[in-house]
């Protein structure tokens, strides 16, 4: 077991994470900037530490200070939660080169997913079905391109290896426009991520976003919780998810569920991951695999009744997976709604003192959020101050009490995107399930 | 229980009469006898030290990185750029860079902040005298934590 863990992250994931290292005996440091020294899980913690001023390079992103953070208090292991470090392959070779544990896969593994065509390589090589695409990445002969482009068919992609999560992508419809495409894309990526190397993908028109959880102990053990929808999404970014994804058949889940099992194994995976799909005409496309514990993890907690950050902190303290795959039971549906502070309508970021928080309860609702009566959001991170999270037998249930929550949420002082929300809980499609990555945009746009 | 912690209760036993005592935490135990121990007549006094320490798990272990002491409003600290582990001298045994009452200039070393077995000079950012040295010796220190005052 662990005996001391740096959460370096902020938030509601760092208020997560201590939630289960406290549940678990572990001692908590919370490494903070200078404005989130009001955050809940900075008051909470046994003992933390300013790492830095308020922009995220010289603070949460500042590789030196957290470790530093991390001798000076004598902590075990590190938890980088998501986003900021969490997928930086440099980050959990320089934790562990210090002495600490890396909360999450071995560097190298990290660095392998996070390079996109290597990891649809590793994929394909796993039985994982893919995209049809480049297979690999594209070079300077242009006529090559043509080629492979004229063969997956139009429309295609032309995705950045070092982006992922919705960076580094541009949809090319004709032949005419395809070689500028690729140039620019190449120089964006070159700008943005430090490599501009691209490659093709066949664009799926209409699909949905459905991903698969899984949990490996890094000593032969494996397990997947099943899937998610997250399909509800703006510019890339997930507004609502739920968990199982509705109207799949069974046979092509479980495939697919057990195809990321096997490619886990395969490489060596350790702790918590997902495998994101597109889901169209009842076939499964891996695109990409994210080697962190995810914003929309308490959805597949709520139906399995798995803890994922405890058995986070279990499996790097060499614990091997308590469970096995037959004790697993899916049950009910469950949906969460990721609360952000920012205009439900121009989506402009609202950040500001919350005068009044107010969270829903009862049967089936869970908050997950760092908001109290009084905190302010500061301007400089992203914008999630909290997800509601619904549980029901069934999926009518579930949504139902998310609406019932939703209207019971009370953010006092800057605007959230509850109203927003509201609407697509009632939405008819929504409603029935199934819908694409493009319906939430197409929706805004009328 | 670590290296910090020691010393810090060995510095505290320093300045009173104390000869020997013990302290106990959860499965670890740490006793510090001073010459020669000479019985009952030292007990009632030991009962202070660790009382006041034993808080540590939690407070002293709190404290250290995040005890920054209160700084009259007139008094310009120098504070910490950085994360890490506050020294006074260049070295083990060294003398000292600065003692309250020293004049600095602006750009004199003051004191060093180890962070990832890399030595940090920190400088004056200010002529004046020093007033208060605001850390301990061996003390970790974070982002802004004043370190010391010049007047």
């Amino acid at each position: 077991m662990l005996d001391k863990v740096v959460i370096a992250n902020r938030g509601e994931i760092a208020l997560r994470i201590l939630r289960a290292c406290r549940e678990l005996g572990i001692k908590t440091v919370a490494v903070h900037s200078k404005v989130d020294s009001e955050l809940m899980h900075v008051r909470l913690a046994d003992e933390s530490v300013c790492i830095g001023p308020n922009p995220s390079p010289q603070s949460y992103l500042n590789v030196p200070r957290i470790i530093s953070a991390a001798e000076v208090t004598d902590a075990t292991g590190i938890h980088p939660g998501y986003g900021f470090l969490a997928e930086n392959a440099d980050f959990a070779e320089q934790v562990e080169k210090s002495g600490f544990v890396f909360i999450g896969p071995t560097p190298s593994v990290i660095r392998m997913m996070g390079d996109k065509v290597c990891a649809k390589d590793a994929m394909k090589k796993a039985g994982v079905p893919t995209v049809p695409g480049s297979d690999g990445a594209l070079d300077d002969d242009n006529d090559r391109t043509l080629r492979i482009a004229r063969e997956i068919g139009y429309p295609v992609i032309i995705k950045a290896a070092a982006g992922g999560g919705g960076r580094g992508m541009r949809v090319v419809h004709t032949e005419a426009a395809l070689l500028n495409g690729v140039h620019v894309t190449q120089t964006e990526a070159k700008a943005a991520f430090g490599d501009g190397t691209v490659y093709l993908e066949k664009f799926l028109e209409n699909p949905r976003h459905v991903e698969f959880q899984v949990l490996a102990d890094g000593q032969g053990n494996c397990v997947h919780l099943g899937d998610r929808d997250c399909s509800l999404q703006r510019r890339h970014q997930k507004v609502i998810e739920e968990a199982p994804a509705p109207g799949i058949p069974e046979e092509a889940r479980q495939a697919v569920a057990e195809s990321c099992v096997r490619a886990c194994i395969e490489i060596g995976y350790r702790g918590a991951g997902t495998f994101e799909f597109l889901y169209e005409n009842g076939g499964f496309y891996f695109i990409e695999m994210n080697t962190r514990v995810q914003v929309e993890h308490p959805v597949t907690e709520m139906i399995t009744g798995v803890d994922i950050v405890r058995e986070q902190l279990l499996i790097a303290g060499g614990e091997k997976l308590s469970i096995k795959q037959e004790d697993i039971r899916f049950r009910g549906h469950a949906f969460e709604c990721r609360i952000n502070a920012e205009d439900p309508q121009t989506f402009t970021p609202s950040p500001g003192k919350v005068n009044h928080f107010h969270a829903p309860g009862g049967n089936g609702v869970r908050v997950d959020s760092h908001l109290y009566s009084g905190y302010t959001v500061p301007p400089n991170y992203d914008s999630l101050i909290g997800k509601i999270i619904t549980y029901g037998d069934d999926r009518d249930i579930a949504l139902t009490r998310m609406r019932n929550a939703l209207d019971e949420l009370i953010v006092d002082g800057i605007k959230t995107n509850t109203p927003l929300h509201q609407n697509l809980v009632r939405d008819d499609a929504f409603r029935r399930g199934g819908v694409s990555i493009h319906y939430l945009e197409n929706k805004l746009r009328t | 229980m670590d290296i910090r912690k020691i010393k810090k209760l060995i510095d505290l036993l320093a300045d009173t009469d104390v000869v020997e005592f013990e302290i106990q935490e959860g499965e670890e135990a740490l006793r510090i006898c001073r010459g020669t121990v000479h019985g009952a007549t030292a007990a009632p006094m030991v009962v202070q030290a660790p009382v006041a320490a034993a808080p540590a798990p939690a407070a002293a272990a709190a404290a250290a990185p995040v005890a920054a002491q209160p700084v009259a409003p007139s008094a310009h600290a120098v504070c910490s750029p950085m994360v890490g582990t506050f020294y006074r001298s260049p070295s083990p045994g060294a003398a000292v860079f600065v003692e309250p009452g020293s004049k600095v200039n602006a750009g004199d070393v003051i004191c060093i902040i180890e962070a990832m077995k890399m030595m940090n000079h920190i400088e004056a950012d200010k002529a004046g005298t020093i007033g208060e040295i605001l850390v301990e010796d061996g003390q970790p220190v974070e982002f802004d934590q004043p370190l010391v005052t010049i007047v």
